[in-house]
């Protein structure tokens, strides 16, 4: 088991926001949270990376509770996130943005290395290397965003919404760079308002709504549940 | 629901009003700026050596305030935070190099480790150990300041860390004239190296005991040089570290999005001290050199070039570094101008009259851009 969340209450104030949270994801996985807006997705995956701390529960990362540990150590360990909004450094450029994603690692020759992957698997961002994160366009700065949380070279890695805000052709493109990335053997756990694309991409799925798991299985037993089809895949 | 309709229809009329007065203030403020041109210009062409002299003693000012600008911006841009206990760790500055020469001869020490070594190469030696025991002593200082008073206060309404860091100028300020501290009289400073002065004057003379330089010749000391060529090296190799350094790259991701830069694996709290430890090392070399130029200190010393650097860092858009140094330099001369052909008492009242200016004219500073919203 690479990550296992076991039982998950995170409270914003008095709100509950998770309320008994588990799941659970295997090596090599693509695994999808889906479920409607304000269900408690993005929060999931913001307590993963310990931007948010959880009241009790544990998450699990390759054996080890990493549920006290700091934010920026859990980057170390292996997990990175892409987060909702990109959150690229606008006033940094492609290269410092990038650079930024390798900050935990200190062998230059090996982050130029990651830099040229990074760079194989989203050409975009070589040509505009030396331009501003926030001049560039909605599907570059999703590039961008991915390609930072790469640089860590994370065993697993964290979607939020990559789809937001993007073409379908767009979308289409980054779900089918989301599939290599995790061909050549990254983890990830996919947040997605966009259900039906995260089902195609995903083995397993989990519903979410309002703060629990509601529904899990494989991606196909997910999407052939007839209130999955009527609530989130808008077909009756 | 009633309220928002009934006040609807006095939206234009109020906006109208407002462009006009608009309109009066800028026209009042263009009329200021052209007699101030035309006073400057003429003065110059009366006198102009005095108009040097002037100039020369305004860029000394400014290159020390630019020191001090430095930290209130890169603080700002990093916590938002205006750090007004900054002008009291240039203070501080001042103050550590005063026990370091006066009472432990610390920039002696070379002399006293290497006999032999040439007076010339003590001095600066000398000299570096006590500006960089300054620095440190700041650097450490504010970073305790930084644990102690703002960082419980992170995620607290802005205004409670602003109270915050006037009460800790107070308590700086205070305690340390308390008598068994350095009291509150002014303290003669004994410089670690000698002051000289030379004048231009049908070319560069050296300003000798018992000769008085010849009307006319425009004065300028080592101590001038020093600061000004201290304060542009400082200038440049934080840009340099800004721009090019892992850390310095950091730091700017960090002022810009603080969780984002934690999902990279960046020590926010790290970034934030390591900030504060540049910033007062800055001031604290300010302290010193300010101190140099202007020899008699007491703890109120930080007061005025605080919040003139202050004004300065505002004026050249606050969180921007090279709108610090600009906005220091303009600080220097409208100050020194003001007080050789205005009034010296109004050298003081000059900074604040352009920190107005600059918040009704353009709030967000010369090189300011106006503040996003971000999502």
């Amino acid at each position: 088991m690479l990550l296992e969340v076991n039982d998950l209450n995170v409270f914003y104030g008095a709100i509950h926001a998770l309320q008994g949270v588990s799941f659970s994801l295997e090596e090599g996985e693509i695994v999808t949270l889906i479920g409607a807006n304000g269900a408690g997705k993005s929060t999931t995956l913001r307590t993963i990376s310990g931007l948010l701390r959880s009241r009790s529960g544990h998450i699990r990362f390759r054996g080890q509770d990493i549920s006290t540990v700091a934010a920026e150590q859990i980057v170390r360990l292996g997990i990175s996130q892409v987060p909702e909004g990109r959150k690229i450094f606008a006033p940094l450029t492609v290269q410092e943005n990038l650079e930024m994603g390798a900050y935990t690692r200190r062998n230059p020759a090996e982050i130029q290395a990651s830099m040229q992957r990074v760079f194989a698997s989203f050409p975009r961002l070589k040509e505009r290397i030396n331009q501003l994160g926030g001049t560039l366009s909605g599907g570059e700065q999703q590039m961008l965003a991915m390609g930072r949380a790469l640089m860590s070279r994370p065993k697993l890695l964290l979607l939020d919404e990559p789809s937001m805000g993007l073409s379908p052709i767009l979308t289409e493109e980054i779900f089918r760079i989301i599939k290599e990335i995790n061909s050549q053997g990254t983890t990830i756990l996919l947040v997605e308002q966009n259900a039906l694309m995260a089902l195609s991409v995903a083995q397993r799925a989990y519903v979410l709504e309002t703060g629990s798991v509601v529904l899990q299985g494989s991606a196909a037993e997910v999407r052939d549940n007839p209130q999955v089809r009527n609530a989130y895949l808008g077909v009756g | 629901m009633q309220k928002a309709n009934s006040s609807q229809p006095f939206m234009p009329a109020t906006r109208k009003s407002g462009a006009r007065l608009a309109w009066i203030g800028r026209g009042f403020l263009l009329a200021l700026a052209l007699l101030v041109l035309i006073v400057l210009i003429r003065s110059f062409f009366d006198n102009p050596q005095l108009f040097a002299q002037i100039a020369i003693s305004g860029l000394q000012l400014g290159f020390v305030y630019a020191l001090i600008a430095l930290g209130y911006t890169m603080v700002y841009g990093i916590v938002k935070l205006i750090n007004f206990a900054h002008g009291d760790v240039f203070m501080a500055g001042a103050f550590v190099s005063f026990f370091a020469v006066s009472h432990f001869q610390l920039h002696r020490w070379p002399a006293a480790v290497f006999p032999g070594l040439p007076p010339i190469l003590v001095t600066i030696i000398g000299s570096l150990t006590v500006i960089l025991l300054s620095m440190v002593v700041c650097a450490l200082m504010a970073v305790t300041i930084e644990r102690v008073a703002y960082k419980p206060l992170r995620n607290a309404p802005r205004i409670a860390a602003l109270i915050t860091a006037i009460g800790v100028s107070f308590f700086l300020e205070y305690f340390g004239a308390l008598n068994f501290v350095f009291s509150p009289r002014f303290i003669p400073y004994q410089r670690p190296f000698g002051v000289v002065t030379w004048y231009i004057y049908d070319g560069i003379h050296l300003v000798t005991e018992g000769h008085a330089p010849p009307q006319g010749a425009i004065t300028f000391s080592n101590i001038a040089i020093i600061i000004m060529v201290v304060s542009i090296l400082m200038q440049l190799s934080l840009q340099f570290l800004v721009r090019r350094t892992r850390i310095g790259k950091a730091m700017r991701a960090t002022a810009f999005d603080k969780q984002a830069a934690q999902l990279m694996g960046i020590n926010v709290d790290r970034i934030i001290s390591v900030t504060f430890a540049i910033g007062a090392a800055f001031a604290g070399l300010g302290g010193v050199l300010y101190a140099i130029a202007y020899p008699s200190i007491n703890t109120l010393l930080g007061v005025l070039p605080g919040l003139k650097a202050f004004v300065a860092a505002v004026l050249g858009g606050i969180g921007s570094i090279p709108g610090a140094f600009i906005g220091a330099l303009i600080m220097g001369q409208a100050e020194s101008l003001t007080a050789g052909y205005i009034s010296t008492p109004m050298r003081d009242a000059i900074a604040f009259t352009i920190l107005i200016i600059v918040l009704l004219v353009r709030p967000t500073g010369i090189f300011g851009e106006p503040e996003k919203e971000k999502v």
